[in-house]
């Protein structure tokens, strides 16, 4: 399941609890990523809206795949705002040897990117403006336009 | 009835439309011109598993799901 927080992620918290649970799993590597706020256009922050049953879905996929490679993958996500400087976003991969954590967490996070259910706005003089030009379509999109 | 959800920046309520298939939702959401930009732009869920064709037979309660472009973390 992917973690859900309103509001900044508290990492310290996250990554640490995740690193604990690892330790008696016996796994050799935990790989880590964690997406951080910039500053940059003058936003104040940025803001997310998440579609919660296909977000959990597509985790799920990715947490099967993960298994058939002896790995386990977490993930942790903000919902609302999200000040400049602090975090919305981890994922770590758990597996019992650096290779595999390594690739899959590159071959995650750009999935991530391109398929999870997830909106993303700054924050402008207190505004929610919808990053469409940072945003990508899913794939399949456009079928209602295609009659 | 089905019912429509517009997802994350639409920004448009629910609606509830009558259709048989999912040929008949993209007929009825093509004449709100609001909706043409989105609906080149949208992926679409029943029952919240994505589709990538129209030709799904629907029943009455089924939810279909308007996904616009995606950027998480």
């Amino acid at each position: 399941m992917v973690e859900l927080y309103t509001g900044d992620l508290e990492i310290e918290k996250i990554c640490g609890k995740w690193y604990k649970w690892s330790l008696d799993k016996n796994f050799g590597a935990m790989v880590s990523f964690i997406g951080t706020v910039r500053e940059e256009k003058g936003i104040e922050g940025l803001s997310f809206d998440v579609y919660e049953p296909i977000l959990q879905e597509w985790f799920a996929s990715w947490q099967k795949k993960a298994k058939e490679r002896g790995a386990v993958i977490k993930m942790a996500h903000s919902i609302g705002n999200v000040a400049v400087h602090s975090s919305s976003f981890i994922a770590a991969v758990f597996s019992p040897k650096r290779r595999v954590a390594l690739e899959l967490i590159d071959e995650f996070v750009e999935d991530f990117k391109a398929n999870a259910p997830i909106w993303k706005y700054d924050l402008k003089n207190g505004e929610r403006i919808y990053a469409r030009d940072r945003s990508q379509k899913i794939s399949g999109s456009g079928i209602l336009n295609s009659l | 009835m089905v019912r429509v959800e517009f997802l994350g920046p639409i920004g448009k309520a629910p609606i509830e439309v009558e259709a048989k298939s999912l040929k008949d939702v993209a007929k009825e959401l093509q004449k709100d011109p609001e909706l043409k930009k989105w609906l080149e732009e949208c992926a679409v869920a029943v029952n919240d598993k994505l589709v990538n064709t129209l030709d799904i037979e629907l029943k009455s309660g089924d939810k279909i799901s308007l996904l616009p472009p995606v950027c998480g973390g």
